[in-house]
């Protein structure tokens, strides 16, 4: 028997390191300790319901478990074979429980390729990946392809990037496998820098050694025997799983010199990023590599021909990376035989906002947001309506109950106005006014603009003050073309994905709720009742009994009435910091 | 400009020299180097970053440019109780600004500030990876979960040391 | 190299492959705005971060405009450069622009001179959209002696990052900060003055706006001419005259020397002196330095330190004090021209003219701004009174002109006073790369050989690359002669002095690129390399003019000897004429 413990930073966070000593000293007591293993693996995913404890191999799923509970667990299913029904997930709507995590809402549509062993296997153990078939793909490939050969079946396979851009991977290999030089590199761009997305420190922190693969295969293909994780050095466990499985597979003789008694050679390094989204920009990652600021230069010269230290480099991101070694494995026309015409596979997003179910989902490309959203996700927190879903991070868009029946997949999502991005999926409800998350995204983006190019550095600024502007109530009609031109030119004039993609957020608000601000600029409301300025507090005659509680904690003396009498507020006093209806007792008093 | 004026002592020098010759005083290593002398020294006030300059043959100028340039480094020493509150996306709509204001209130700091008497400095971040927890907020390398504004004063009572 | 043809704005072109759009365009006499790109091509000298994004155009089949500086034409490739999207998103982009510039173009030094003025005026921008809620990065003035930095205007081309690292390897600036905030500075946003800056002036030289300027000394100038109790005597350098011209609108490379004595006399100086007086001075003293050297070291004389470096060039002393203190006994001892002009004339000329120190006013004209730091430098002033009390440059004298309602184009030519005002073509040709060393070389071969110069050119000693050298046939003795402009390769040459490896007998090593024709203090080049060889092949045609070529041929210097100094080199000459240098390695600078 063994039991899974989820050791993903999610679960850490609720003492999930906890919950696994407590189940091995509960066994230790027992004596059980050698026949039942606990086993801190990856993510898996439902972070919602975190800390999660799966028992193999029954496959019973437990969720939001403590470290109390650890006793419960050994005490009763170890022990006597009873699973414990109060940790079991119960299903929102069915309001039945669900044992086993493949009959969960949140699992059954879900086709986990990049994450396949994530939640399986502990990642700080080499000896558990090879035995789900790791390092084959490898093997087969250094001791019976020739490298041509392999780039040809990552090209059939149809893969595309997953950072943002989708851009074929096989391609990509071709071109920098095709460019001549003593020396080429492979690098692992693993810094994940959009809000929001955490696929690439899951997938590192759960399988290290997917990635580690990949990477060899990579550079077996291109002809490099140099491999770099540029990766966030605010991800400590992903970074230290990663030293562990460097060393581990350099034990075992799967990476370094000769590998597996081949003429291939190939090892791996740790670079550090130090925060700067912009990093996430391949010629930008490069040069921070080389010990520069995070500036991206202009391409061409793309990496492939001349990339770190001037060698031809080729970038793919860890999600990528994870699904190369299975494709070889299964073969080409397995993997393009999931998803749609011109994206094949699955894609792994991060559904997050308000939502039932968080958590890190994969499912194949072509899968609606309709079912992401309300199968997989549960539907939206607290009974509220759904307004709208956020993809592709800051770069991405803003989508509606229109698109919801859109199947995702790159081309889709641009069509829609947004993007497939790095993955991150952001759900709103009617509280959410779009014009603030407008902002909120512009607010980033002037943050992590290299300030390099003038269109980024200043346009984005400018952007941000308008919205602002609008946000506080002094916009104008005229602001919203100003709004779309400057948009406009900011995409098509910056010199990087940031600042071409920036303006997104901006774009497909204005493009999918332009009701709302028209409400800002001409009504001077903010219908979902978010930004402060436009907001005006409110009593009700009739619920108002005059026990003058608010007056008395209003700082600034708006609110008057006579004991017993209703009270009334002084717009032009109050400066809305809501104290008031806090104190109010007889919800007499609403915001408009 | 920065404020601070420390002078560096002999082993101070000779640590960064040590790290910086681990990395083979290679200038492209110097975001490397930079890592390694902020874990020693918990951030890089100017004197560190003359002797890595120095130590890498590369312009002072230069190695100014870059620490300011990434945010993940700092020229101001942190609080003992560093405090960070993450405001990625999944976290932002679940109302993270309300919980940071009421940190900046609590503690009347400003975001990239310490307190006066060094115990506490506040930082934003952006997604720790803990979306289900959201919003999430840091301490050191404690976690708190589902954090709402009233919960900031028993948080950081738990400092009371 | 292979050919490409394109299409640009309708009409087809040829050009070699790797050729830039904005470079075909101008073959076909389009001339795409550019901005922040700058190519000096004769001296190497390359800036296109493509950061302004002013030269889009459109390339059919792309997606986002590109920077026509830096995108490489492709065959049979479309392009329009003034379609409407492009001059929308130019108008766009330089709003932005200029809504992150005070609009302070009224009082600014650089008005009239501004390229970003320039530009405004081109794209025909009448108004700043947003402009009441543009926020403004700022940032705190810097005056240090030579340079001011009002980084408010700063516009973030780079131009000024490239010259201080790429070129002059001086290192003091670098882009700081990211996004909105970004701009370029020294280290920690110190001083200028706390830096490793040399105040060569080339930050100044190439910066488009009014972010880098000069320290202006004109109305200090003015000051002392309205005071009737001084004696103002003025300097003007030889590259002065090569350039003053073109401030008037007359062609680079126009001679003026007539006018600008004319213009000083009536300006009010008392005294129109040459500086190249005292560049005959200066290889009276060098040369000997260099022949007794020299001597020693035939001899066998180990302490004799070979190669002898020259040491008029302010910004390069400044430059080994700080990089090479080790170095600091090698330069030759002589002090620069303008120095050696200050002592003689408050010495000799001041008592020949009975006039007491303390009422003598020696200003200098110069192409250059390290001179404003060098005549501060505190060895240089005799109990507290300067040798030289106010050093102008090429540009304020304009300026200076311009104020007093002069017509410069007008004006007589009129001949410099005696005694200081006579020199040689030698003492001409130190305002250009080479010079110097061709002026000591003609001295020198006669003194040490006894036999008349049959050929004054050394042709081999000129021209515009980087680093040159020649060997000169001294009579049997082979002299071996390095030459460098421009820090960066001056750098090149010291690096070989420093570790033993030089073989050289003297080098000539001019800070600014071109020599002091392309000093920081010169009218703006706008990056047109050919202004910088009108200027050099204008003090060519004036050397070749002059009756007398060899400094120790000059009749006034002869006088000097006869009557005051002595002997070059005497006890006399080395109070008055040389300098010793100091160790100025930065360390940590933090000053509050």
């Amino acid at each position: 028997m063994h039991l899974l413990v989820c050791g993903g930073t999610g679960c850490r966070a609720s003492e999930s390191a906890g919950i696994e000593a407590k189940l091995k000293s509960e066994l230790e007591k027992r004596s059980l300790d050698q026949s039942v293993q606990v086993i801190s693996t990856g993510c898996f995913g439902f972070c919602e319901k975190g800390p999660i404890v799966k028992v193999m191999p029954d496959n019973t799923f437990y969720t939001q478990v403590t470290p109390a509970d650890a006793e419960t667990i050994v005490a009763e299913h170890v022990v006597k074979g009873r699973r414990v029904e109060s940790l079991i997930y119960t299903d929102p709507s069915s309001k039945e429980k669900v044992e086993e995590s493949a009959k969960m809402g949140f699992y059954k549509k879900q086709l986990r390729i990049a994450l396949r062993n994530c939640g399986f296997i502990n990642p700080e153990n080499v000896d558990e990946y090879i035995a789900r078939d790791g390092y084959l793909a490898l093997g087969n490939i250094i001791t019976g392809m020739k490298p041509q050969e392999a780039i040809e079946i990552m090209k059939e396979s149809g893969l595309r990037g997953r950072g943002g851009a989708g851009f074929p991977t096989g391609l990509k290999w071709d071109l920098t496998a095709r460019t001549e030089a003593d020396q080429k590199y492979v690098v692992c761009n693993a810094d994940e820098g959009d809000p929001g997305a955490f696929m690439d420190r899951s997938i590192l922190e759960g399988d290290p050694h997917s990635v580690l693969e990949a990477m060899a295969i990579c550079g077996y293909c291109i002809g490099s025997d140099k491999g770099l994780i540029y990766i966030r050095a605010e991800y400590p466990l992903a970074i230290e799983r990663l030293k562990i499985a460097l060393s581990q597979a350099r034990e075992y003789g799967l990476l370094g010199n000769n590998i597996m008694g081949t003429e291939f050679s190939f090892d791996i390094e740790l670079r550090y990023g130090a925060g700067a989204f912009v990093c996430g920009e391949e010629t930008a990652l490069i040069h921070s590599m080389e010990g520069l600021r995070g500036e991206p230069t202009l391409k061409p010269p793309f990496p492939s021909e001349s990339g770190y230290n001037g060698k031809p480099t080729n970038v793919n991101n860890v999600e990528t990376l994870a699904n190369i070694p299975v494709i070889y494995l299964k073969g080409a026309k397995w993997f393009s035989s999931i998803g749609t015409e011109k994206s094949k596979g699955t894609k792994v997003f991060a559904l997050a906002g308000k939502i039932n179910n968080v958590g890190l989902i994969e499912v194949p490309m072509g899968t609606t947001l309709r079912e992401v959203i309300f199968e997989i996700g549960g539907g939206i927190k607290d009974g509220k309506k759904f307004k709208s879903v956020q993809t592709g991070g800051p770069s991405g868009g803003c989508l509606t109950e229109k698109h919801l029946d859109t199947p995702i997949d790159f081309d889709n999502l641009i069509a829609a106005g947004s993007m497939m991005g790095s993955g991150g999926m952001i759900v709103m409800d009617e509280d959410d006014c779009m014009v603030s998350m407008a902002r909120y995204y512009l607010e980033f983006t002037v943050e992590e603009s290299c300030g390099k190019c003038a269109p980024c550095r200043i346009g984005n600024k400018r952007l941000h003050e308008l919205l602002d502007h609008i946000c506080k109530g002094n916009g104008k009609l005229e602001d919203l073309d100003r709004l779309v031109n400057m948009s406009n030119v900011i995409k098509d004039t910056s010199l990087c994905g940031l600042g071409q993609s920036s303006p997104n957020p901006v774009l497909s608000t204005i493009n999918n709720f332009k009701d709302e601000y028209d409400a800002h600029v001409t009504d001077k409301k903010c219908p979902a009742g978010q930004c402060r300025d436009l907001m005006e507090y409110f009593i009700i005659e009739e619920n108002c009994v005059g026990c003058t509680a608010c007056a008395r904690v209003c700082p600034v003396a708006a609110i008057t009435g006579e004991r017993k009498e209703p009270h009334l507020i002084n717009p032009a006093i109050c400066i809305k910091c809501g104290a008031c209806m806090e104190k109010c007792k007889f919800d007499a008093i609403i915001i408009q | 400009m920065s404020s601070i004026k420390i002078e560096l002592r002999q082993q101070d020098i000779d640590k960064i020299k040590e790290i910086a010759a681990s990395f083979g005083n290679r200038e492209h290593e110097l975001i490397n180097v930079l890592h390694k002398c902020q874990e020693h020294f918990g951030y890089l006030p100017a004197e560190v970053q003359e002797v890595v300059a120095e130590e890498l043959k590369a312009p002072v100028a230069k190695v100014y440019g870059v620490v300011s340039f990434y945010s993940f480094f700092t020229m101001t020493p942190k609080g003992k109780h560093p405090i960070s509150i993450c405001l990625g996306t999944a976290c932002y709509v679940r109302g993270a600004e309300k919980v940071l204001d009421e940190f900046k209130k609590e503690l009347s700091i400003e975001v990239g500030q310490t307190t006066g008497n060094g115990k506490f400095s506040l930082s934003s971040l952006r997604c720790v990876g803990a979306c289900g927890l959201a919003p999430v907020v840091l301490v050191g390398e404690k976690t708190y979960g589902r954090v709402a504004p009233d919960d900031v004063k028993n948080i950081l009572k738990e400092y009371n040391d | 190299m292979s050919k490409i043809k394109l299409t640009i704005d309708n009409r087809q072109v040829e050009v070699e492959s790797g050729t830039t759009i904005y470079k075909a365009a101008r073959e076909l006499g389009i001339d795409i705005p550019v901005l922040c790109y700058m190519d000096l091509h004769d001296l190497n000298i390359e800036n296109k971060p493509a950061g302004c994004r002013i030269c889009v155009v459109e390339v059919e089949g792309r997606r986002n405009l590109a920077p026509s500086c830096s995108t490489n034409c492709e065959e049979g490739m479309v392009v329009k450069s003034h379609s409407v999207r492009v001059l929308n998103a130019r108008r766009t982009v330089m709003e932005f622009i200029l809504s992150d510039h005070p609009k302070e173009c009224l009082t600014c030094l650089k008005s009239g001179h501004c390229e970003l003025q320039d530009m405004a005026v081109k794209l025909g921008i009448r108004e700043i959209p947003g402009e009441a809620i543009a926020e403004m990065s700022t940032y705190r003035l810097d005056t240090s002696p030579s340079i001011v930095r009002n980084l408010d205007k700063c516009i973030m081309c780079r131009r000024c990052e490239t010259m201080c690292n790429d070129i002059q390897t001086v290192g003091a600036l670098s882009a700081i900060h990211r996004g909105f905030m970004a701009v370029v500075a020294p280290a920690f946003e110190q001083n200028l003055e706390h830096s490793t800056c040399t105040y060569c002036g080339q930050c100044v030289a190439v910066c488009p706006t009014g972010a880098l300027t000069e320290v202006n000394h004109t109305n200090e100038v003015l000051r002392h001419l309205a005071d009737p109790s001084k004696t103002v005597v003025v300097q003007t350098a030889p590259a002065v005259r090569a350039a003053l011209g073109e401030e008037f609108g007359m062609e680079p490379g126009e001679l003026v020397t007539g006018k600008m004595v004319s213009a000083l006399r009536s300006l009010g100086f008392d005294f129109v002196f040459d500086t190249d007086f005292a560049a005959d001075l200066t290889i009276m003293e060098e040369a000997t330095e260099l022949l007794s050297r020299l001597q020693n070291h035939l001899e066998g004389d180990g302490t004799a330190r070979l190669p002898i470096l020259t040491s008029c060039c302010p910004g390069w002393v400044n430059f080994f004090e700080t990089n090479f203190p080790e170095l600091k006994d090698v330069p030759s001892t002589a002090k620069s021209p303008q120095q050696m002009f200050g002592a003689i004339a408050k010495t000799y000329f001041a008592e020949k003219q009975n006039i007491k120190r303390e009422d003598m006013i020696v200003v200098s004209v110069m192409p250059c701004l390290a001179k404003k730091y060098e005549c501060q430098r505190e060895e240089f002033s005799t109990d507290g009174n300067p040798d030289v009390d106010i050093s102008i440059s090429t540009r304020e004298l304009a300026a200076f002109i311009r104020q007093a309602n002069i017509d410069f184009k007008t004006l007589p030519d009129e001949e410099f006073d005696n005694p200081m005002g006579e020199s040689t073509g030698a003492g001409v040709i130190f305002g250009t790369t080479g010079g110097v060393i061709e002026a000591a070389v003609r001295t020198a071969y006669e003194l040490h050989t006894g036999k008349k110069l049959e050929k004054v050119d050394f042709e081999q000693l000129r021209g515009l690359e980087g680093v040159r050298e020649a060997s000169i046939d001294f009579n049997g003795l082979e002299l071996r002669i390095g030459i460098a402009h421009g820090l960066g390769n001056a750098r090149k040459l010291l690096n070989d002095v420093r570790d033993g490896k030089s073989k050289y007998h003297a080098i000539e090593i001019m800070a600014c690129p071109g020599g002091c024709i392309g000093g920081g203090g010169q009218p703006f080049h706008h990056g047109k390399s050919e202004i910088l060889k009108a200027r050099a092949s204008a003090l060519y045609r004036e050397d070749q003019d002059k009756p007398i070529r060899k400094s120790h041929e000059n009749p006034f210097i002869k006088v000097l000897y006869d009557e005051f100094l002595g002997e070059p080199n005497s006890e006399k000459a080395h109070k008055l004429l040389h300098t010793h240098y100091f160790d100025k390695k930065k360390r940590i600078t933090i000053k509050q």
